[in-house]
């Protein structure tokens, strides 16, 4: 899993019904000290986070299996809201 | 596996259920010189490592499913499966 810092939000009307009444949000990966770590995904939302968010993500295929009556067409699903994050300062880890 | 070294923690009270009462660490890639490389990594830790650990982690749902005892396949792949003690190791890139 990784973490990410949501950055806006994607309405599609026009999509796979499997991903009927989800959110999917811009997620941008980031590291321990909030940098950016590769490019923005659209992640589908599963934990009720909001614009702004740090949160953390799960890939590939464990990234269907949110729900345990069925799978989503998704390879990046945010399965967690951080609350806290403890790390070093930047540059002593 | 990779190697990585444990650089931080988090808190999650509203998470998918299989993260329940799973310890959360944040770990970065190390070479076996234990040079850190980008990538943060969020796993759960079952083998109680701490900040400054070298540990081993595997980045797989079936592997994280035989681990956690999970009967079905869960969002949840990466998982520290254990502490490292020592590397003996040429130093790679000749």
């Amino acid at each position: 899993m990784k973490l990410g810092r949501i950055t806006g939000k994607v309405w599609a009307t026009a999509k796979d019904p499997k991903l009927n009444s989800l959110t999917l949000y811009v997620m941008q990966p980031v590291d321990e000290h909030d940098k950016l770590l590769g490019t923005e995904l659209i992640a589908v939302d599963t934990v009720g986070s909001r614009e702004g968010d740090l949160v953390y993500w799960v890939g590939g295929a464990e990234a269907t299996f949110p729900f345990h009556d069925r799978q989503i067409p998704s390879d990046a699903t945010i399965v967690g809201l951080v609350d806290r994050l403890d790390t070093q300062p930047d540059g002593t880890a | 596996m990779i190697l990585c070294k444990v650089v931080g923690s988090i808190v999650a009270t509203i998470k998918h259920d299989s993260y329940d009462n799973q310890k959360i660490l944040l770990v970065r890639p190390v070479t076996p010189e234990g040079d850190l490389k980008s990538g943060t990594i969020v796993a759960v830790d079952t083998v109680g490592a701490g900040e400054g650990n070298i540990v081993l982690v595997a980045s797989e749902g079936r592997a994280a499913m035989e681990i956690l005892g999970f009967s079905a396949r869960q969002p949840l792949r990466s998982v520290i499966v254990g502490i490292v003690d020592c590397i003996d190791c040429e130093r790679s890139g000749g």
